[in-house]
């Protein structure tokens, strides 16, 4: 009997509990490679607006994917803008945003070379086709006066496991080559032609800073909190650019023709100061949210991410949206219903 | 057996009735009987459960390759096309590369410590010895990356260059990671079972049998490796397919030092790849219907590999003691 009274008791004081905390808890899933902004931002704003909890799981993106579209989360998150055929799949109709841009750049241990390589167009594509198999290569000479290459085999290493990095940078060699976009194609997990595989940007990282004459890519936002070295890479206008925050944020700006969507690549982008190998990442909501306390913190979340989020992201080395795509966003979030 | 005994023989037919029941359950027999039995059955029950969620989410891929999927070299999510042959040989070749290493190692090393060194040391040695069997193996693979690559790249690879270059295994660009190095990696991972076991066993062999060999003459080597390590024969087995388990299942190490290429070469320096490495690295982000079932699929065929070496485990058992009765 006591025992009884005890329980009513608990029962009672937890309805209590839940009644007056009106929290609103949203669960998203997706994205690894802008994981540490994500975080940081559902953090502040948690911090900020204390009924509104966001927990985001880094599972990458075609998880991330296929949870939104089983229902199993609130929202998604993905490096990759999903498929047509994906979409009509999908349980839920979607929506993506943009939310901060990231860029990949090569990075190479040759021996006796200290400064940074050019890398054209051609030379990567080639690479990485397994065409071009030395260092001495003229495709790579030509776009290099004066550095000594060496005669040896390029090391050629990409990503072991399915990932948004290697998605934008099979997007950019197909842009550029016609022989990859017909062998290859582009995609998180491609049949690479050669090469090997790291586990991860720490494990290509590592593989490249063993393997005595090797080409790898990482993530421009890995490369630079570890200080490591990477090459320029030509753009569509013929000039060699080396990545930083302000040159992926001038790639997104080139780009005009944003679709009402805001499912676009940005590789290869116009523009003389842009990056060529960049890329959005988005979040995916659902359009319709019937329960209203859910949709209006989404909403509010997505327009603070597009004011105040933005502040935060250059402290974490991830490139601001540009200007236009801010305005444009900020309308698409009435398409929330 | 008469029926009046007062004791109760497991080995006695059961007295039918509900007084015999109700005898039984008192003394705990039926109710030892149940629970043992129902612990036995979810073995059976999780076993079949695994099959059937492989089969049946691997039905689009089965329908679309057919047999097929065994022996397509491709595997390309962008064009949908998949075969499992690479990571079906990358499977088999590391996992007895490990076993070639593993077990004349651990065979050697749980002989000296079951019937040579002296006790302390013995319990001693097999005290670090479970130790490393617990060891995760995300540390091996960084052990792997950080020891036996480099190794592999500047010392071990072109030796074996040099002295048995003219052997197709061992041609080839030498990158430090590939099938040997995940081979060398498993072998260190799965010797610590091998040898656990196997002293346990040999230990487990009767005096008697020892001192009867010694008796007739033979030297203590002879008595050790004509008497007690046949004796211990099947226990042995046991622990070598227990090894072989482990490196067939074996992801996260592999992984790290496989190279994560899919290939078939002859060459052991070449970089490759195994079923359980590609589906750990290719799941989260496997975006196609058509491709997740491909990677459920290939843990299907794993499954099946697993089957077919545990069959002809237990044939080699049946037919090694027949051998040893004749003998």
């Amino acid at each position: 009997m006591k025992r009884n009274i005890l329980l009513v008791c608990l029962l009672l004081g937890l309805a209590a509990a839940v009644g007056a905390d009106s929290t609103v808890l949203l669960n998203a899933a997706g994205a690894t490679f802008p994981a540490a902004i994500y975080t940081k931002w559902f953090d502040v704003y948690h911090t900020q607006h204390p009924s509104a909890q966001i927990n985001y799981q880094p599972v990458g993106s075609g998880a991330g994917i296929r949870q939104l579209a089983a229902g199993t989360v609130d929202f998604g998150a993905s490096d990759v803008p999903m498929t047509d055929e994906q979409l009509a799949q999908s349980k839920v109709k979607v929506l993506h945003f943009p939310t901060v841009l990231g860029a990949v750049v090569p990075s190479y241990n040759v021996a006796g070379v200290s400064g940074d390589l050019n890398f054209t167009q051609k030379a990567l594509a080639g690479i990485y086709l397994g065409t071009i198999t030395k260092w001495n290569d003229p495709e790579l000479t030509k776009a290099n006066p004066g550095v000594k290459l060496p005669g040896d085999d390029i090391v050629v290493i990409h990503r072991s496991e399915g990932s948004g990095t290697s998605f934008i940078w099979t997007d950019f060699l197909s842009k550029v080559s016609d022989d990859w976009k017909n062998k290859v194609g582009k995609g998180a997990s491609p049949n690479w032609p050669v090469g090997l595989g790291g586990k991860g940007n720490d494990g290509v990282s590592g593989l490249v800073k063993q393997t005595p004459n090797s080409l790898g890519y990482i993530e421009l936002v890995y490369a630079v909190q570890n200080n490591i070295a990477y090459g320029k890479v030509q753009n569509a206008a013929g000039k060699f650019v080396k990545a930083d925050l302000a040159g992926v944020t001038a790639a997104a700006a080139s780009s005009k023709d944003m679709p009402d969507d805001f499912r676009v690549s940005i590789t290869n982008a116009p523009g003389a100061a842009a990056y060529p190998i960049s890329s959005f990442t988005w979040l995916l909501i659902p359009a319709q949210i019937p329960d209203a306390a859910k949709r209006d913190t989404i909403k509010a979340f997505l327009k603070w991410m597009l004011a105040d989020g933005q502040g935060y992201n250059e402290g974490l080395t991830y490139a601001k949206l540009p200007q236009n795509v801010i305005a444009k966003e900020s309308k698409a979030i009435s398409l929330i219903q | 057996m008469s029926s009046t005994a007062t004791t109760f023989d497991s080995a006695a037919p059961p007295e039918a009735g509900p007084r015999a029941f109700i005898r039984r359950l008192r003394h705990g027999d039926e109710v030892a009987h149940t629970i043992t039995l129902v612990f036995a059955a979810s073995i059976l029950l999780v076993t079949s459960t695994i099959v059937y969620e492989l089969w049946t989410n691997s039905h689009l891929s089965r329908a679309k390759f057919g047999w097929n999927f065994l022996w397509t070299r491709v595997w390309d999510p962008i064009f949908d096309n998949y075969g499992a042959l690479p990571y079906i040989y990358g499977t088999l070749v590391t996992s007895a590369i490990a076993l070639v290493i593993a077990v004349p190692l651990g065979l050697a090393a749980a002989t000296f410590l079951a019937e040579l060194a002296p006790r302390r040391i013995s319990d001693g040695i097999a005290f670090l010895i479970d130790l490393l069997a617990a060891v995760p193996s995300v540390i091996y693979g960084l052990l792997g990356i950080f020891v036996v690559v480099p190794l592999m790249r500047t010392v071990v690879g072109p030796v074996l260059k040099r002295t048995l270059g003219f052997l197709p295994f061992f041609q080839g660009p030498n990158y430090g990671v590939g099938f040997l190095t995940a081979g060398i990696v498993l072998s260190i991972m799965v010797v610590p079972f091998i040898i656990s076991v196997s002293r346990e066993v040999l230990l487990t062999v009767p005096r008697d049998q020892r001192e009867a060999a010694l008796a007739l003459g033979a030297t203590r080597w002879e008595a050790t490796w004509k008497v007690v390590v046949p004796w211990a024969r099947t226990g042995i087995l046991g622990s070598v397919f227990l090894a072989l388990a482990r490196a067939l299942g074996e992801t996260m190490a592999v992984t790290m030092v496989i190279g994560n290429a899919t290939v078939i070469s002859a060459s052991l320096f070449s970089p490759g790849n195994t079923i359980a490495s590609t589906i750990a690295s290719q799941f989260t982000e496997a975006s196609g219907d058509l491709y997740l079932s491909a990677l459920i699929e290939l843990g299907l065929v794993l499954f099946l590999i697993t089957f077919i070496l545990n069959g002809l485990a237990r044939l080699l058992i049946v037919a090694t003691e027949r051998g040893g009765q004749h003998a």
